[in-house]
């Protein structure tokens, strides 16, 4: 190898001595200029600033453990790990809402497959799927909202556009129908591909579901879903203690933490101890079907065989698990 | 020469500490400068501390419109983060003499946007406590599958890239030595395809959803990265612009001019394109034009977004047919307004023009309009603040090492 020349051709080995007797960090052991002085002043002033301008961070390490900060996706999780977190999250739910909660994991039945069929010629837009979600689900009362939205639709279409959500009329009106809209639990679901950490997945029974305390909050999923399925913890949850419902599931109706996201999961603490879903219980049309897709003999595959069925948006090829169905 | 070797290894730190006390000195409207600057990203900073404590709730955005000036203003830094190519592609690809020399500028805007965009992300995350979880090993990457996490990774990958071009230049010449081509033109030659693939990417995130027919086409990334290599090109001309007027550094004329013909073909591209969708939504109509329609016309009685694509629509016509003036390649007032325009248009054209009426109407066709709160104005302009700020830092840096340069080595100067 050629000698290395500097540019004003010194020896390069008397230069590298005199820099290594040069400091690693020069500006320490130089003399203070006034520069130097008010540039510290400035650094010092700067980092005050920034700190203060900060301060209102203060209250997340008030809120949150080191355990709910380290914990690890629902799926790397033992038993055991599951046992601590439901406990800490039940005593954290007595200290927030002063409510007694029991926090159940129940897991997929083998075999089943779960399906939901609406009775488009039966649903009268009444809403009462809506409160029943609503408080069996723990919503955050602020927005009164529920993972169900019923259009309100024209007859003679089935363009969206001329659909409405918002009525507040009496139901149900001559020259309208009616269509509740919840996740569809595709079976090519968008929002699964979306999400960039796992944080929400398929289970074996067909059921989508959000790990709440993975979630980074991103909304891509929300931006993926053709059926606005989806919703965001845009504030704390606010739930009266009487109103809380105290059966929760840990990937259902638990109470979600803000700035994550949460939509419908078929009631899985419910149906998957053969209860049905509170949104069908509380139908009193019975415009709603749900079942066991596997079972030949369910009330949901009597439908498929024997109505004009059909699913939303079918174009798209998401394969929803949820039907619609004229009966004349 | 290992020892030297070894020696200027150790000494990096060092090179950098005294590059920042170097990029700190100034006179006093640098430090007007630089103190408005910080300023401004201190109240950004308070805005999203207040946004994180009490929730995404004093953003305006809702469950329809789920992403609003966050992500806009991030899309476009991507662009602007991948326009810099424009300055490394003739440089290194047609060995333009001129380029070569002012390239680095480029490099600097890109990594100072790739930090924007990284910012605009963080502040949109209603978790950023759970950011760890996008980290691969210790977090859970949805990959290849997922088109945000390609997005962290190819963002992430670029800005590294970029710190190690420059980093690696303006230490050699800190240290008076030639740079050896092997330890940094392979890289250069990796950022070419890495910027094209970081807007790229960026484009699929949106494109890639079925669920939003405006978003749903094939030449959204086409379009992409044509408006990004209008934008790119006409903010380093505005920089250079500014450090002939704050430093007095002049660059040669050549390279502004050909980024101002880069300009010209891109943007004439870029709108080629846009009137190809354009006559596609309308002519067709249906379903799939309802967000056009809202965001030019309106929809149902809601105007929201209608000036602004109007305003981008007037800065991109004008700013176009000024780049098209034969005074544009000289230096001058009309190439400085053409660059201002194209970049207001086109941050509104990709941004709240085309990331808001993808949510308008909903998936479910209800309106629910958008315009951004006053805690997401603050955010954004703290992190264009910062971008500022260390694009300020990193061209005091890069004129500090070129200026010693020419009266003997830098490190001299600080042995003495």
């Amino acid at each position: 190898m050629t000698p290395h020349k500097t540019t004003n051709g010194q020896d390069p080995n008397e230069s590298a001595n005199r820099r290594s007797a040069e400091p690693l960090l020069p500006i320490l052991e130089a003399p203070s200029t006034r520069r130097t002085v008010l540039k510290t002043v400035g650094a010092a002033l700067g980092l005050a600033a920034f700190g203060e301008a900060l301060s209102p961070l203060m209250v997340v390490p008030e809120n949150m453990s080191i355990d709910e900060f380290l914990q690890q996706h629902y799926k790397e999780l033992s038993d055991d790990d599951k046992q601590r977190i439901f406990s800490r999250l039940e005593a954290e739910t007595k200290e927030r809402f002063g409510a007694e909660v029991k926090i159940v994991d129940p897991k997929p039945i083998p075999g089943v497959r779960f399906g939901y069929a609406i009775n488009v010629s039966k649903c009268n837009g009444n809403g009462k799927c809506m409160e029943a979600c609503n408080r069996e689900n723990n919503h955050h009362r602020g927005v009164d909202q529920s993972y169900i939205r019923v259009l309100e639709m024209s007859k003679g279409s089935m363009d969206m556009e001329h659909g409405s959500t918002t009525f507040d009329h009496t139901v149900p009106q001559d020259d309208k129908f009616y269509m509740p809209v919840q996740c569809q639990q595709c079976d090519n679901p968008p929002c699964v591909s979306a999400c960039p950490i796992e944080a929400t997945w398929k289970e074996d029974d067909g059921i989508v579901v959000v790990d709440y305390n993975w979630c980074i909050g991103c909304r891509y999923c929300e931006a993926a879903c053709p059926y606005h399925a989806r919703r965001f913890n845009w504030e704390p949850p606010e739930i009266p203690a009487g109103e809380v419902n105290p059966n929760q599931g840990y990937l259902s109706n638990r109470i979600r933490p803000q700035g994550a996201m949460e939509k419908c999961h078929f009631c899985l603490h419910r149906t998957r101890e053969g209860r049905a879903p509170a949104c069908q219980e509380a139908c009193p049309t019975g415009a709603r079907v749900f079942g066991d897709l596997n079972d030949p003999d369910s009330d949901i595959n009597y439908v498929l065989k024997n109505k004009r069925v059909f699913v939303l948006k079918e174009e798209l090829g998401t394969k929803p698990s949820f039907f619609y169905y004229f009966d004349s | 020469m290992a020892n030297s070797r070894t020696d200027a290894v150790r000494s990096y730190p060092g090179f950098l500490w005294w590059g920042l006390g170097q990029a700190t000195n100034g006179g006093l409207s640098f430090y007007v400068w630089m103190f408005v600057l910080t300023a401004i990203s201190l109240v950004g900073a308070n805005a999203w501390a207040h946004q994180v404590a009490e929730g995404m709730i004093l953003t305006n955005m809702t469950d329809h419109v789920s992403w609003g000036l966050y992500i806009a203003n991030f899309t476009f830094c991507v662009g602007l983060a991948a326009g810099g190519v424009m300055m490394v592609i003739p440089a290194y690809l047609y060995d333009d003499e001129d380029m070569h020399k002012v390239v680095i500028i480029g490099e600097a805007v890109a990594i100072a946007a790739i930090v924007m965009c990284t910012l605009s992300v963080m502040v949109d995350l209603g978790r950023p406590d759970r950011f760890w979880h996008l980290i691969p090993v210790i977090g859970r990457v949805n990959w290849p599958v997922s088109m945000l996490t390609w997005d962290v990774i190819v963002l992430n990958g670029y800005l590294l890239i970029n710190l190690h071009i420059v980093g690696y230049l303006l230490y050699m010449r800190y240290l008076g030595r030639k740079p050896n081509p092997r330890w940094y033109v392979p890289f250069v030659f990796l950022s070419i395809l890495w910027a094209i693939s970081i807007h790229t990417v960026t484009a699929f995130l949106y494109c890639g959803l079925g669920g939003r027919p405006f978003w749903n086409t094939a030449l959204l990334a086409p379009r992409f990265l044509a408006s990004a290599f209008v934008s790119g090109p006409a903010f380093i001309i505005l920089v250079m612009r500014i450090l002939r007027i704050t430093t007095g550094y002049s660059a040669p004329p050549g390279p502004a001019r050909t980024l101002i013909q880069i300009i010209r073909v891109s943007m004439t591209i870029n709108l080629i394109m846009l009137a190809s969708e354009l006559f596609t939504l309308f002519y067709t109509g249906g379903a799939h034009s309802a967000s056009a329609k809202y965001l030019f016309f309106g929809s149902h009685g809601h105007f929201g977004l209608v000036p602004w694509i109007w305003t981008a629509i007037v800065c991109n016509l004008v700013g176009t047919a000024l780049f098209f003036m034969p005074n544009a390649l000289e230096r001058g007032s009309i190439r400085i307004v053409a660059c201002v325009l194209c970049i207001v248009g086109i941050w509104i054209e990709k941004g709240m023009g085309l990331i808001i009426p993808g949510f308008i109407p909903s998936t479910l066709h209800e309106i629910v309009e958008y315009t951004p709160s006053l805690v997401e104005w603050k955010v954004t302009a703290g992190i264009w603040a910062f971008g500022f700020l260390l694009l300020t830092v990193l061209l005091k840096l890069i004129a500090t090492v070129f200026a010693s340069e020419k009266s003997g080595t830098a490190l001299e100067r600080v042995s003495e």
